[in-house]
This record gives C-alpha cells, structure tokens and sequence, in this order.
C-alpha cells in the first residue's frame, strides 16, 4: 500500500507533497513517514493518506472570455484618468 | 502531441508528469535512467557499510551511519519513479540482483581503508552531486522534485567526507598517506564517473532533456571546483597531465573508456561479490516482505 | 542496583545501548524493506547517541572522554548484556531481540528516571522520550509477525532462543516484571530457562571488539580520527 507524505515544514506553513511510503497499516507509514520526511527536523507535521484516496482532478475549459474573474479582466487606467480630470475640474 | 512535438516541448523547457502522455522511447529512456540511478543509490551503500562497523569515534559512526541510511532513502524516492513509470520496485531489484541492469562505475570498486571512506564521502558525492544538481531540471517533473531532497541530504556527505579527510591529513604522516593512497585508487573512476565526452546534441538522454548538461561539462565542473581544494590540502593529484589552460578549460589524460564499459557491464573488480551478497540478502529477508504484504487481517 | 556505583550503572546502559546500535546498524544497507532499512537505521543512531550522552556523564567521573569509553577498554570491561552481543540476527530475531530489549529497557528507564540523582533522572528522561518510538516500531512488528501464521512461528523460534538472554538484562524484582510483560503480550508459552546473566561475554563481542576498534586502534592513542 503506498502512502502520499505532505510535509509541512514549519508551524503556519502550507502542507507540501513530498513523496511517498509503501507501508502496509498506517503504524508502519507512520513511522516510515516520520523517518524517511523528517528525520532532520525539517517537518512540524506530515500528512499522510493512502494513494488510492487521492483523487486526481485536472483540465479546465476556459472556451469563453472569463477575464472578469482575474485581474488582467480590469483595465480601469483610463476610466480612472477620465474621473481624476472630472474631479479636477469640478 | 506526436513525437516530435513533444521533442520541441521538453527542448523549449517544458516538463512532463506521470499521467501525461509521453513517447514511448522517452519512457523507455526515463525508466533506465532512473532505475540506473536508484540501482547506483542501492550497490553504493555497500562499500560503505562495511565500515559502518569501524568507524573509529561515536561522531563518525553516527555520521557514516547516516549517510549509509540517506542512500537507502534516495533508493526508495527513485525507484518509486521508476514504479510509478510502469516498472515495479520488486522487478527493478530482482534485475539489479540477477545483473540484468546496471550501476555506477565507482560502486564496483572495493574499499580498502578508512581513507577510501573519506575520499567516497568527499570525492564520488562532489562528483555524484553535479550530476544530480542537473537533473533538478530534469523534463521529467517527478523525477526533478525528489532531487531536491537528494542533492540536500548529498550536502551533508561531502562535508562529512571533507572532515574525514581533514582529519587525517591534520593527523599522524600515515593518516595522511592514506588518503593519498585512496586518492591514488579512485582517481580513475572519478575521471571516468560523468562518462565518456560524447557531444550533448548526440546524447538521447540530453535530447530528451533528462539530462540537462553534458558529461564532459560535469567533468569539468568537477574538475574546476575540486582539483584546487585537493591541492591546498597538499595531496598529489595522480595525473601529471593535469592542468588548467588559459582558457579555464582542465586537460587531462584520456581516461580508460574500455575499463569504464568493462566495469559497468558486470566486470569491476567487486561486482559479482556485491551482487551475491544483495542476493543473498534478498532472498533470506523475501518472507519478511511476504509477511508485511500479505492484506492486515 | 543499589550495590552498583553510579558510574558502574551508566557504563551498564551505555554499554547495551552501544552494542546493541552497533549491531542494529548491520542491517542498514540491507534491510528487507527500503523503508524500513531507514527507520531501523534510525533507531540505530538513536542508540549509539544515547551511548554517547551516558559516557559523557560517566567520563566526567572517570576523567575520560565517551570515545575513550566506547573504544579504548578492553572487551572484557564492558558491561554489556550478552543479549545484544549476538552478531546480525535473521529478521525475527532482530526484532525479537529488539522487542524484548526496549520492553526490559522501559523498565529499567522508570527505575532511573526516578532517581535521586537529577542527571541521571534527567537523562534517563530524555532516552525515554526517543524510546518511546522505538517502542512503536518494535510492538508494530511484534504485531505484524503475529498475524499471519508464518510470522508467528518464526517470532516464536525467535522469543524461544533469545529468552535467556532477555532474562539476563535485568536482575532481582526488574527481571520479574520483564518476565510478566512479554508473557502477557505473547500467545505462546516461554521456556523455563537459566538467564544469560551479565558479567560473562559471548565470543561474538569479541569478534565486534576486533572489528570497531580496528581503524582507531591503527592509529597511536591520541590521534585524531
């Protein structure tokens, strides 16, 4: 049984992938976890969860223009420069 | 994608994951590669092991120990890309064993002092560590992620190798003869370790970009960062040809290419030795591995 | 162990901690697993680090250093348990030994870690806290061997060979206590055996002796390594 090991390396910090353990119960990835990810100190905490509890999902279609959601959707420079005139002159 | 496309893909910097699809040639290329390199992590622990149990302080045993222990883990991240890749981890060691694939040079080698120790530490890692730093670019991503684990845990060997060998040529006129004793032995392999100087245009496994330097800049990379540290420590490199030209480029005597295949096919002087004795050991702990796989009842 | 001396008490855990990390480190390189080759090398160091912080304390005493300690006395001063002498054992044997070894330890831990003597309390604390996982590793095993059939009969084999020589790391009311332990967690009956007692050697010490001293004893006393 293969085991996925996310690492996190100190307190506050997002939980990296960082390999894996084949262990056949989760007191064997345990302790091959703790030893094979963090035997010099570097993880506060690991993660582990059997491979076959992993679900892959990838691709997405992106066929119409959904800048709207991204910052690249908004160009405001001269709309913003047409105000600040208005502004001026009020 | 056909072929060539993904040719032009990894070329232009592009990287690959397990699911992708990939050439079949690529595939073929990534699993010897790699299973090579685990292979060479695996036989490389045992010229070391054996002085394990002779390390002269505590600091050195937990040091030696250490690293030893950091090989056997590098082996079971690459094999893991290897498996991942279509090739089981269990297949991969049953053809190590049986001499159907192959390992480095240097792990074909016996040790035969406490300075071979140091010079393996320092030496063959500083040596083992330009190429691996390669491979962080490597256009097969999971392969590049776990170099990054390995080239730290690396780092640490060559310090430890540099105190040993500080240690002894500091120490008493034989201390110091023995390290120049090893370095006289693995010399030749070091110069043989990146391989032979075959063009990185001509080599499939930089046109795949699985390798991201050709062996003859390894070489003289290695050369460039260490000869200098050799020499101020007032060892004698064995090779009066050395030298470095105006231009920053080391010439050297041609190393002996005819050994280098002679070693890597299953001819060095401790290969068969070292393979019997993986066997040996694979087959005395095979109902362990029976016995942690069967399904947890 | 009141009739021991301090320094005679730390050199007797130094000692089964050196020796034993001596031969657990046989294994690394060429465990059966890759991952368990790694957690066991672990579990080695572990013990030659604990060796090492109780000859400190010793050699403060004694005047001397713990690689002096470890290395430069003659095999017959050590004060080792003839249990971890034993050169690399198959598989159920090594955890076999390993098992029996951290339960007779964790006995022995809660006697010192209750001491009077505060550095010995407190060192006795710290190896505890890192035997704690050596505890883990070795019940998961123990656990493991005894599900399948295969696993229970070799583990037997083992327990049925090696129980003298657990006996041997304790005396008086300790060795009791270890007794009750191992039997409440085996399914099987133990044999009715003489302990190993400390104080005499294997042969097999001597042998290890010969072989990790013989790079420092190629060296003149003194020198640097």
């Amino acid at each position: 049984m293969i085991w996925e090991v996310f690492r996190q390396e100190r307190k506050g910090q997002p939980f990296q992938h960082a390999g894996s353990v084949e262990a056949p119960d989760f007191r064997f990835a345990e302790i091959y976890g703790r030893e094979q990810y963090g035997r010099r100190g570097e993880s506060e905490a690991l993660w582990l969860v059997p491979r076959e509890h992993l679900s892959v999902v990838e691709g997405w279609a992106d066929e119409f223009d959904l800048k709207y959601r991204r910052v690249d959707g908004y160009s405001i420079k001269a709309r913003l420069k047409e105000a600040r005139e208005r502004a001026e002159s009020r | 994608m056909d072929d060539q496309e993904f040719l032009e893909y990894v070329q232009a910097g592009g990287q690959v994951e397990t699911g992708d699809w990939m050439p079949d040639d690529y595939r073929a290329k990534l699993v010897k590669f790699i299973e090579m390199h685990g292979n060479s992590e695996l036989m490389g622990v045992l010229p070391e092991r054996e002085w394990i149990l002779r390390a002269p302080t505590l600091q050195r045993k937990l040091a030696l120990t250490a690293k030893v222990q950091d090989e056997v883990g590098h082996s079971q991240l690459i094999y893991r890309v290897v498996e991942d890749l279509g090739k089981p981890r269990e297949q991969c060691l049953a053809d190590l064993v049986s001499g159907k694939s192959k390992f480095h040079n240097v792990f074909h080698y016996p040790t035969k002092t406490w300075g071979d120790v140091g010079v393996i530490a320092w030496l063959v890692d500083a040596a083992a560590i330009i190429s691996q730093k390669a491979l962080l670019k490597c256009s097969y991503a999971p392969y590049a992620r776990i170099m990054k684990k390995i080239c730290w845990e690396e780092s640490f060997h060559i310090l430890h190798g540099r105190d040993v060998i500080l240690a002894m040529v500091t120490g008493t006129p034989e201390q110091f003869e023995l390290v120049q004793e090893a370095l006289n032995r693995w010399w030749p392999p070091l110069m043989q370790f990146h391989g032979n100087p075959i063009p990185a245009d001509d080599d499939p496994m930089y046109q795949w970009r699985i390798k991201s330097q050709g062996n003859e800049e390894a070489r003289q990379q290695f050369l460039d960062g260490y000869v200098p540290q050799m020499l101020e420590l007032g060892l004698t490199i064995p090779d009066p040809a050395l030298r470095k030209r105006d231009d920053g480029v080391w010439e050297y005597t041609e190393p002996d290419w005819d050994e280098l295949r002679h070693v890597v096919t299953g001819h060095g002087p401790k290969t068969q030795e070292r393979l019997g004795f993986r066997r040996l050991n694979h087959d005395e702990t095979a109902w362990v591995r029976s016995v942690v796989l069967a399904e947890a009842a | 162990m009141n009739a021991r001396s301090r320094v005679e008490v730390l050199l007797e855990l130094a000692d089964d901690e050196l020796i034993l990390g001596w031969r657990d480190s046989e294994w690394t390189g060429i465990a059966p697993l890759l991952e368990e080759d790694v957690a066991f090398s672990s579990i080695a160091q572990n013990e030659i680090g604990h060796a090492r912080a109780l000859y400190e304390l010793a050699a403060r005493e004694l005047g001397s250093d713990a690689d002096a300690l470890a290395f430069d006395r003659a095999p017959d001063e050590y004060r080792c348990a003839p249990l971890v002498e034993l050169r690399r054992l198959e598989w159920a044997r090594t955890i076999a030994r390993h098992w029996l070894y951290e339960t007779a330890d964790e006995i022995r831990l809660a006697v010192l870690k209750a001491s009077d003597d505060p550095e010995v309390a407190g060192l006795a604390a710290k190896i505890d806290r890192e035997e704690a996982y050596h505890r883990m590793h070795a019940e998961m095993w123990i656990d493991r061997l005894l599900a399948t059939e295969e696993g229970t009969t070799r583990l037997r084999e083992a327990i049925d060979e090696l129980w003298p020589y657990a006996l041997g790391v304790l005396d008086g009311e300790l060795r009791l206590q270890l007794v009750e332990r191992v039997r409440g967690r085996l399914p099987f009956d133990l044999p009715e055996v003489e302990p190993v007692t400390r104080g005499q050697h294997t042969e097999e010490l001597r042998e290890l002796w010969d072989e990790m001293t013989e790079v420092r004893r190629s060296a003149p006393t003194g020198a640097q390594w």
